[in-house]
């Protein structure tokens, strides 16, 4: 029954999804269209911590460092490329190199999951540092700039592989977008219900177990690391050539702090409790940081993100600590269970 | 000569600090098993806690080693109520809502402070060394850390408290069951590591100066200490501190400062994976 | 006796040190069944964490048909045909039963294979009728199946068994007892176990440990009838089967 519902969901899903592809650029302003871009390629940055703290038990509280990587390496390299299709596939891979070599000392060192969150956030702070300190004209990769703590600006949009004057419209980002979003969602869903992705939860559930039963759990838990550095990496390459600006915001605390927040406010351990978690905490941010009637309920001027994210994440923890989805299904189930 | 002079108080200036940021850290994370992501704003609520005193005409000695660690210690002992102890025990949870908390401090003090205090100028003057000068408050930032690290050492290990809190620490049943109030011990606890925070928040106020969002700039090398140095609190803080402070002010000395906190983070990792649980994880198991 | 299956020599682990086992030299014959049994604190359990990579031993050496396998990282000793079952059952609680059992066949069986291995090893454990809950909601003696389960489907030359029967009721360690002599048919085993009535329902040999070494290796009714093993064991549990 609960398989049956499942696939029901998931039809659900690709159906909406594929309608929201074709359609949507049709129906909607233009300004709607680039904040639902938007929301996707931050979406995708959130399944890549769903599928890695949530499936693999890799508190990996730094997953901003590899989607600023990623967009770092895209915008670095598209500047002195001027065609997209290769600085696309670095901006996956420079991440994923990087997130295997980080993860070989943290994960065969064998150090305590708090340990893993720590240092992945602190890595992710050195390269916030190390970025804002190249503000000066002696720090250029080629022909790009890395430009401190301004960024990298003018960043060319995404272009048809191999057509570098073919570049993509609002609409074209906005489908490129969602269909990432829809491609990565249903390839992490294999991924999870694949002979690896079983183990990689039964090390979760219990490393000591799946060690015995002949599952090296560190190989496993590197690779799902790498994975989700690769994901990560991938949505900073769509967030930069989507504003055509990166800086160094993204290796921000406040920014790694988001990601956690949308994870737990979906629920960890769902995928479509990440993408819910997303759009949700967006959406308020973004409300509440308009909205002068609010602020001025509680005698502000303006509401400051950091203050919305704090609470919101203090509240969570508190009081819905398994997250919106897990809790909604729960109490579906109660009541049906009453009911029948 | 004398530039070997002023390379040598530079490091020991670099440990020193680093040992001054973590401290409060290590205290709560050694004796109470939580890291606490709000530190650095701990540290900033110090900073705060000396800068605006100050401007209302208190004497700067007086806000930074009173107001400071007073403050910011009753501060932290109702965070423990409120948000810590509901969570006794539950680590992650633990990180997050203390995570919370540093969003939510940094969000009030950028509405209700301002975004931007100006450091007072430190006090003390310089030293001429040779041909160099250097500045009086180093010496003072020095020596100061060597006080706490000393007194704290005295707390822990001769005093009744230092007993209650290393008991309770060990075995909270068996305290509880011999009489001790668990939960006095585990606020005093957690408020003397926020004094601490406070007390170096305030002391590093007059060179950096105060912004809501100052904690992250310290919040990165405290961590990598803390969790290099391992459970034990003060060999633990100690002899990372002095590792890393060397390592990162060699580099910084041959190469810049972002330089030197990059090859801080890399030398806490390597140690990391040779030694998981820290140095003191195998070097100096049940100490403080 | 032909070639060892499991040996060691001179296998000592020492903690602080005090000795917890000390240079014990033990052989375990292809296909046979041993008991290792002992007061608390005689070392059997220091003897088979280090047998099975849960505690690296401080000398000695352990040795898997003739090959070195101290110290092994724990999923090369399920590579090398080593099934372990730890005195706490560990488990998976978030998976059912038919999954856990699975993931355990699969690691080293084609899918087709694993299915077929499950389903005998359901049949086998009694586990059919639960197959479908998860592993966290079952009794504790369905859960030492369950784990008793997993490290068969492994299909494994030899088992290491941590007092299968511990927390059981005594009709599901009867039951435990006559699933042990069906395995031993077919491969080797060791079983550490407190619980002398099960010992004697599936032993012939036993090894007894006393202050970290071997006391004495003997068919169990020569054992039992030994004035030392009365003495140091016996004396240690007078409440139990005197």
């Amino acid at each position: 029954m609960k398989r049956a519902a499942d696939r029901i969901g998931i039809a659900a899903i690709a159906i909406l999804g594929l309608g929201a592809l074709i359609g949507v650029p049709h129906v909607v302003e233009l300004f709607t269209l680039v904040d639902v871009a938007v929301y996707c390629i931050l979406a995708i940055l959130a399944l890549s911590l769903a599928f890695v703290w949530g499936f693999g038990g890799i508190l990996s509280f730094g997953q901003s460092a590899f989607f600023g990587l990623g967009g770092y390496a895209y915008a670095l390299a598209v500047i002195n490329m001027g065609e997209s299709t290769v600085p696309i596939l670095l901006g996956a891979i420079v991440p994923m190199l990087f997130a295997a070599l980080l993860g070989y000392f943290m994960i065969y060192g064998r150090i305590s999951d708090v340990y893993l969150a720590v240092i992945t956030l602190t890595v992710s702070l050195i390269f916030y540092h190390l970025i804002n300190s190249t503000a000066g004209p002696e720090y250029a990769i080629g022909r790009a700039r890395l430009g401190g703590h301004n960024g990298i600006p003018g960043l060319p949009p995404i272009n048809i592989p191999g057509n570098a004057a073919a570049q993509l419209d609002y609409a074209g980002t906005f489908r490129l977008s969602l269909g990432a979003l829809l491609l990565v969602y249903f390839g992490l869903r294999a991924l999870i219900a694949s002979r690896f992705g079983r183990a990689l939860v039964a090390i979760r559930e219990n490393e000591l177990r799946a060690e015995l039963l002949g599952y090296d759990s560190r190989r496993y838990k590197l690779i799902a690391f790498v994975i989700g550095g690769g994901i990560a990496g991938f949505a900073g390459v769509l967030f930069a050539s989507w504003g055509s600006f990166i800086g160094p915001g993204v290796f921000g605390i406040a920014f790694a702090a988001q990601i956690i927040i949308w994870i737990l406010v979906g629920g960890l351990g769902t995928l479509a409790g990440a993408v819910l978690g997303t759009v949700l905490i967006q959406y308020l941010t973004t409300w509440l940081g308009q909205s002068k009637s609010v602020a001025a309920l509680i005698g502000l001027a303006k509401i400051d993100t950091s203050l919305v994210l704090g609470a919101v994440l203090i509240l969570f923890v508190l009081l819905v600590p398994s997250g919106v989805i897990p809790t909604l299904r729960k109490l579906w189930l109660g009541r049906r269970g009453a009911s029948a | 000569m004398d530039y070997a002079a002023i390379f040598l108080i530079q490091v020991a200036y670099a440990i020193a600090s680093l040992a001054l940021i973590s401290v409060g850290l290590a205290v709560i994370y050694g004796m109470m098993r939580v890291i606490n992501f709000a530190h650095g704003e701990f540290l900033m609520l110090g900073g705060y806690a000396v800068i605006l005193p100050v401007q209302a005409g208190v004497n700067i000695w007086i806000a930074m080693l009173v107001i400071a660690p007073v403050t910011v210690g009753a501060f932290g002992v109702v965070v423990e109520r409120l948000v810590i102890r509901p969570l006794y025990g539950r680590v992650i949870d633990t990180v997050l809502a203390t995570w919370g908390l540093s969003l939510l401090l940094i969000g009030l003090a950028s509405a209700v402070l301002g975004y931007y205090q100006e450091g007072s100028k430190p006090p003390l003057g310089s030293v001429q060394i040779g041909a160099y000068r250097e500045s009086g408050y180093t010496f003072f930032v020095i020596a100061v850390t060597l006080a706490i690290m000393a007194a704290l050492y005295l707390g822990l290990k001769r005093t009744r408290f230092g007993l209650l809190a290393r008991g309770t620490m060990q075995n909270p049943a068996m305290a509880a069951g011999l009489g001790v109030d668990t939960g006095r011990i585990y606020a005093a606890t957690f408020g003397l590591g926020a004094a601490l925070s406070g007390l170096a928040g305030g002391i590093l106020a007059p060179i950096s100066g105060v912004v809501p969002v100052i904690g992250a700039t310290y919040i990165a090398k405290a961590f990598i200490t803390v969790i290099s140095g391992g459970a034990t609190v003060l060999a633990g803080t100690a002899s990372a501190a002095a590792m890393l402070g060397a390592v990162n002010q060699v580099v910084t000395f041959l190469a810049t400062p972002v330089v030197g906190e990059v090859a801080l983070l890399a030398a806490a990792i390597i140690l990391l994976r040779l030694l998981p649980a820290g140095i003191t994880g195998r070097l100096f198991r049940g100490g403080v | 006796m032909s070639a060892p299956i499991l040996e060691t020599r001179g296998l000592t682990k020492r903690f602080g040190g005090v000795p917890a086992v000390d240079g014990v030299d033990f052989k375990l014959g292809e296909g046979e069944l041993r008991c290792l049994i002992g007061p608390n604190g005689a070392g059997k359990s220091t003897f088979f964490k280090m047998i099975t990579g849960q505690l690296a031993p401080t000398a000695g050496t352990v040795l898997f048909r003739g090959a070195d396998v101290t110290g092994e990282e724990r999923h090369r000793l399920a590579r090398h045909g080593i099934g372990i079952k730890t005195q706490v059952p560990s488990l998976f609680d978030g998976l059912d039963v038919r999954e856990s059992l699975h993931l355990a066949a699969r690691r080293f069986h084609g899918a087709s294979d694993a299915r077929r291995i499950v389903d005998a090893i359901l049949a086998e454990t009694h586990l059919d009728a639960v197959a479908g809950r998860k592993v966290g909601e079952l009794a504790h003696g369905q859960r030492q199946w369950v784990e008793l389960g997993m490290v068969l489907a492994r299909e494994p030359l030899l088992l290491l068994l941590d007092e299968p029967t511990a927390g059981m009721t005594p009709d599901e360690t009867r039951r435990t007892a006559a699933l042990i002599a069906r395995l031993r048919q077919r491969r080797a085993m060791i079983v550490v176990e407190h619980d002398m009535h099960f010992v004697r329902m599936i032993a012939e040999a036993v090894t007894v440990f006393h202050q970290g070494r071997i006391l004495m290796e003997a068919p169990i009714g020569e054992v039992l009838r030994d004035a030392r093993v009365r003495e140091v064991y016996l004396g240690a549990h007078k409440d139990r089967h005197a």
